[in-house]
Order: structure tokens, then C-alpha cells, then sequence
């Protein structure tokens, strides 16, 4: 983090012969607005500021302050003490929650990975008329309602549904087999969801690599596996990063996927803050849930832009 | 012809196969949902026997169905207005003043779209107790104006950074007062923004459903309330009726913002910069 140029200012206003004009250039633009700012311009930028105020106070007062209560009451609800905390350690309920809700979302994450590697690479290579409509297929699951999406996939994978009854007649089972209410009918649904926040991020870094770095390596002799790995997951590796990072952390939160798709042994920390909230009135255990789920989100984004830093800019 | 041609082409193959089952995957479940929403039969079965309208007579004519979609379009109509006020105000605020703190205040503004959105559902849900919101209208309006400010921020704000500067400094220097500076200046150019924020915030507020479901009561839930108890519940093609239509008006969203966007390209003035 610490290897890029020190400062923008002092580099464009110091004298360098090389650069002469283009230092110069930036000199006088700037002081050119500086002249302006001093004059007239202060009155109108003091003003300007006020305008934050009115969003700022109602994120305060509906969104910092709640939460913030909610935090605070994992620490004092009913009583003062680690108490809530020692609940969430001690109860498997809990404990179970916490590790269903990792390898649920991990394992979201690979599959949306995996899946929407070569989809963003496929909507990269195309052009034109193909491009514009494999973007809408995936801007479709995008703007529908996950809520009507999910009812979609209960519908689909149930015992007599679309996908039990092709699987019977090409004789791969000889049963329908169970895809709703466990753990097939959670993934299937929240990688349907969540497919589109890999690719687009993937898409976005895909779509601004020069194809001659691919086309270079091979004409000096790589093999395609070896081109790929050395040379466009590199290169495609900042959309790797924010997709993992995006698909992870929104999964980490989900609620109505798993309520709706999951069993019994499928339920996630969300489904759980949610019954000690409207069901139990039990704040203290909700707080402690939400600081551990706050906690995930926190290092998720610490250890993944950790990661994806430092090789990204091989 | 290289050797390593036949891999490549092999490769290609399952990438370009890999690709169309993952379209079907995407688009296959919204089509389906369309499909029974015509259905004739009275349970859940694809494909349908044969086409009725007989769901979206049942829609229309149930008053829990109706009463529901009110109360959605009573709440996405003033949060999209209120949020692409503050929103677009905070950006102008952000791009432009001298502020302390910048990017805390920043941050701030943007943390709805990192929190999972379970934790600001039971914290807003905790607040709006103690001060009797849940329920009620103006409560809907001021959580979801909370959820979607951020999105009309951005979009604004990425629209600013395309706006010279230099063409306010102009104004104001020639003596324009702050206010003509912003409408006769600023607004074009950021208008396209400010509406594709507005777009967006109606379409988020619309769709919401885990926020909503913590402060609304049985009296006065929006329609994704009313799909979440109709899905626990029995389950009939009513909900692929409501999800049809849902879906038709993000399409007409999503059309209006680019044909906005469109026009906000050709605009003269943009031209200009």
C-alpha cells in the first residue's frame, strides 16, 4: 500500500526537467482555481457543505444510532456482562449457525466463481448483438424479485417438478430426489441470486484486458493453460477479488434464501437474529449474533483486499 | 495450425457450453414464473394444462392483494422523491463543499449497502418500537429512504465527476447567485444521474422485502409482505401473477433509464464538455 507515489500536489508543483510542461501546465490550472476559491468562490463552497446535513441526520438517527443500540445491547440486555456472548459460544444452536453460514457461503462463492468465470469471459470475447443479450441474461435474475425468484426454484426442484421429471425420463434416477428444503435448494437459489455480483465486477476488469498480452504470450511459444494462469488471471484478478469479496459478504447476511429453501439444518445466522428479534425478544443474544456477523463482513474485506493487493499489481 | 489449436478448440467448446446452460440457469426460473402465472390449473405444475387469466382475475380481486400494492406504491413514491433529494444533495454536498472528515461522512452515507441488511432490518425494527414507527407510513418511508440514499449518492456523484468545475467557477464569478448556478448549471448535467438514482431507489424500495418485514403489521404491509406470508402459507400461482408483474415494472424501469440516459447523452449540453 505504501509503494505508490507519495503525493499528488507537491510532485505536479515541484520543477522537474523532464516534465517541464506538463508540470507547468498543472501549476497554473491550479492556480487558476486557487485564485477563484480564495475570491469568490469560498461563500458559495461553505454553503455547499450544509447540504450533506440532511442525509447525514437521517442516517444518524435511522441507521448509525439503531445499530449502534443493537451492538450495544449484546453487552447490556438483560443485564451488563459477556453473558450473550458465552450463549453463542456454549449453545451448538448457535455454534452450528455460525460454521452452516461460512460453508454455505463459501461454497456459494466457489460455485459463483466458478460458474462466472467463463460466463464474464464469454460476454468479454463477444461483441455486438451477442454481448448486449448474454448482459441481459444476466441483469434478468438481477432486476426480478428474489422473493418470486425463490418461489420459481421451489417450484422447479420439487419431487414432481421440472427438474425430477427430465431427470426420470433420461433415466438418470430411478427416484425423484429431495432438492428442496436442504442444502441442494439453498445453493442452487442463493448462486442464482447472487451469480450475477461475480460476474459483473469479473466482466467489468475482463472486458479492459488488451487482448495482444494473451496473443504475445502465445506466439512465443505458451501453451493455452500455462497463458491463462501466467498471463489473463492475472490480469483478471481485481474482478476476481471484488466478486469473491462481494458474493462472500452478501452472502454471509442471507435471510429469505435459506427460510425459504433450506431445512432444518440449513438455518444461517441471519434466520437466527431474526427469531431471537420477533420471535423470542431476546435483544442481548440478537446484539451478540449481529457483532459476530459484523465481525465476518469486517475481516472478510480485510483478508480478501489483503490478498487480492499485492497481486494485482504483479 | 499449432499444435495446442485442438486443446483451444476443445476449450472453447466447453466455455461456449458452459456459457448457454448457465443463460438457461439465469433467465429459465423468471420465464417459468411467467408461464404459470397463466396457468389454468389450481395448483403449481409446469407446464401449465392449458392458459386462463383466472390469477390475475384472483389478484385483482382480492383486497389483501390490492390493499398491499397500495401501500407499495404509497411508500416507493415519496422514498424515491426523498431519497433523490437528500441523496443528490449529499453528493453535491460531498463532490463540491469543504468538508471536514470527508470520508467518514462518506462512509457513512454508503455503510447501508455493506451491513448485511438483517442487522439494519432487527436495529431499525429495535429503534421504531420505542418510537411507535412500525406500521406506519412515514416509518417505511424513512427506513427505506435509509436503504436507497446510497444508490442515488453514487450515481450522482459519478455523474458530478463528469461536470467541469471550471463551468460553475464561471457562473459565480460573473455574478450568478449559488442557487441559478445550480439550476440552470448543474441540474442538466446531473439530471440524468439524479433520475437513474431515482429509477433505482423506486425499484430497490419496491422490491424490499427483510427490512419491511420487521416494521410492517398486519394492517399495512407492502406487497413483498404480502408474497412472504402468501409463500409460507398455501402456495397458488397467485404469487407468479404478483412476480410477473413485479418483473414487467423493472423492465419498464430499466427501458425508461436508458432511453433517459440516452437522451441525457445527446443532450446539447453535455455535448459541450
Amino acid at each position: 500500500m505504501m509503494r505508490g507515489p507519495p503525493a499528488r500536489v507537491p510532485a505536479a508543483m515541484k520543477f522537474e526537467p523532464g516534465r517541464e510542461s506538463f508540470s507547468r501546465q498543472t501549476f497554473v490550472s491550479r492556480g487558476d482555481v486557487r485564485v477563484f476559491n480564495s475570491a469568490a468562490m469560498r461563500p458559495a463552497l461553505m454553503t455547499r457543505a450544509w447540504l450533506v446535513l440532511p442525509a447525514l441526520v437521517l442516517l444518524l438517527c435511522v441507521f448509525a444510532y439503531p445499530v449502534g443500540g443493537l451492538l450495544l445491547r449484546s453487552l447490556s440486555d438483560p443485564v451488563w456482562g459477556l453473558q450473550n456472548f458465552e450463549a453463542i459460544v456454549e449453545q451448538p444452536l448457535y455454534f452450528n449457525a455460525l460454521v452452516n453460514t461460512l460453508i454455505i457461503s463459501g461454497s456459494v462463492t466457489l460455485i459463483c466463481l466458478l460458474a462466472g468465470y467463463p460466463l464474464a469471459y464469454s460476454i468479454a470475447q463477444a461483441d455486438g448483438r451477442t454481448r448486449r443479450l448474454l448482459i441481459f441474461a444476466v441483469l434478468v435474475p438481477f432486476w426480478s424479485s428474489i422473493l418470486v425468484r425463490t418461489f420459481a426454484w421451489l417450484v422447479i426442484l420439487q419431487q414432481r417438478g421440472l427438474v425430477n421429471r427430465a431427470m426420470l425420463g433420461l433415466g438418470i434416477v430411478d427416484a425423484p430426489i429431495t432438492m428442496v428444503h436442504n442444502r441442494i435448494g439453498v445453493l442452487v437459489g442463493m448462486v442464482h441470486i447472487l451469480l450475477p455480483f461475480m460476474v459483473l465486477p469479473l466482466y467489468a476488469v475482463m472486458v479492459r484486458i488488451d487482448g495482444t498480452y494473451t496473443q504475445a504470450a502465445a506466439s512465443l511459444g505458451a501453451p493455452p493453460m500455462k497463458n491463462f494462469f501466467r498471463v489473463y488471471l492475472p490480469l483478471s484478478w481485481p474482478g476476481v477479488v471484488n466478486g469473491t469479496v462481494l458474493v462472500f459478504v452478501m452472502g454471509l447476511g442471507y435471510f429469505i434464501t435459506p427460510a425459504l429453501l433450506g431445512g432444518p439444518g440449513d438455518t444461517m445466522i441471519a434466520q437466527l437474529i431474526e427469531t431471537e428479534v420477533s420471535d423470542l425478544g431476546r435483544w442481548g443474544v440478537a446484539g451478540a449474533l449481529t457483532v459476530v456477523l459484523l465481525l465476518a463482513v469486517a475481516v472478510t474485506f480485510a483478508l480478501l483486499f489483503r490478498v487480492g493487493n499485492p497481486a494485482s499489481r504483479k | 495450425m499449432r499444435p495446442s489449436s485442438r486443446t483451444e478448440t476443445w476449450w472453447r467448446g466447453l466455455r461456449i457450453t458452459i456459457t448457454v446452460l448457465l443463460v438457461i440457469f439465469l433467465v429459465a426460473p423468471m420465464l417459468i414464473v411467467v408461464v404459470i402465472s397463466f396457468s389454468s390449473a389450481q395448483f403449481l405444475m409446469f407446464p401449465p394444462p392449458s392458459l386462463s387469466m383466472q390469477w390475475y382475475h384472483k389478484l385483482f380481486g382480492d383486497p389483501a392483494w390490492i390493499d398491499s400494492l397500495i401501500a407499495s406504491i404509497e411508500i416507493v413514491v415519496p422514498t424515491g422523491i426523498v431519497a433523490m433529494v437528500l441523496g443528490t444533495a449529499a453528493a453535491l454536498g460531498l463532490a463540491r463543499g469543504d468538508i471536514p472528515g470527508k470520508r467518514i461522512i462518506t462512509g457513512v452515507l454508503m455503510a447501508p449497502i455493506v451491513v448485511p441488511v438483517i442487522i439494519i432490518a432487527a436495529a431499525i425494527f429495535g429503534a421504531f418500537r420505542t418510537w411507535n414507527l412500525n406500521g406506519t407510513l412515514p416509518g417505511f418511508i424513512l427506513a427505506h429512504t435509509v436503504l436507497t440514499v446510497p444508490y442515488v449518492v453514487s450515481t450522482v456523484l459519478a455523474s458530478l465527476q463528469m461536470v467541469d468545475e471550471r463551468y460553475e467557477h464561471a457562473a459565480l464569478t460573473l455574478g450568478a447567485p449559488p442557487w441559478t448556478v445550480f439550476h440552470r448549471i448543474v441540474l442538466p448535467l446531473i439530471l440524468p444521474g439524479m433520475l437513474s438514482g431515482l429509477l433505482f431507489a423506486m425499484v430497490i424500495s419496491f422490491d424490499e422485502l427483510v427490512v419491511s418485514l420487521f416494521i410492517s403489521s398486519p394492517t399495512f404491509r407492502p406487497v413483498t409482505v404480502q408474497m412472504w406470508s402468501d409463500v409460507l402459507g398455501d402456495v397458488d400461482p397467485t404469487i407468479a401473477a404478483v412476480g410477473t408483474l413485479l418483473f414487467l415494472f423493472s423492465l419498464l424501469v430499466l427501458l425508461l433509464e436508458a432511453v433517459m440516459r440516452r437522451a441525457g447523452i445527446t443532450s446539447p449540453l453535455v455535448g459541450q464538455s
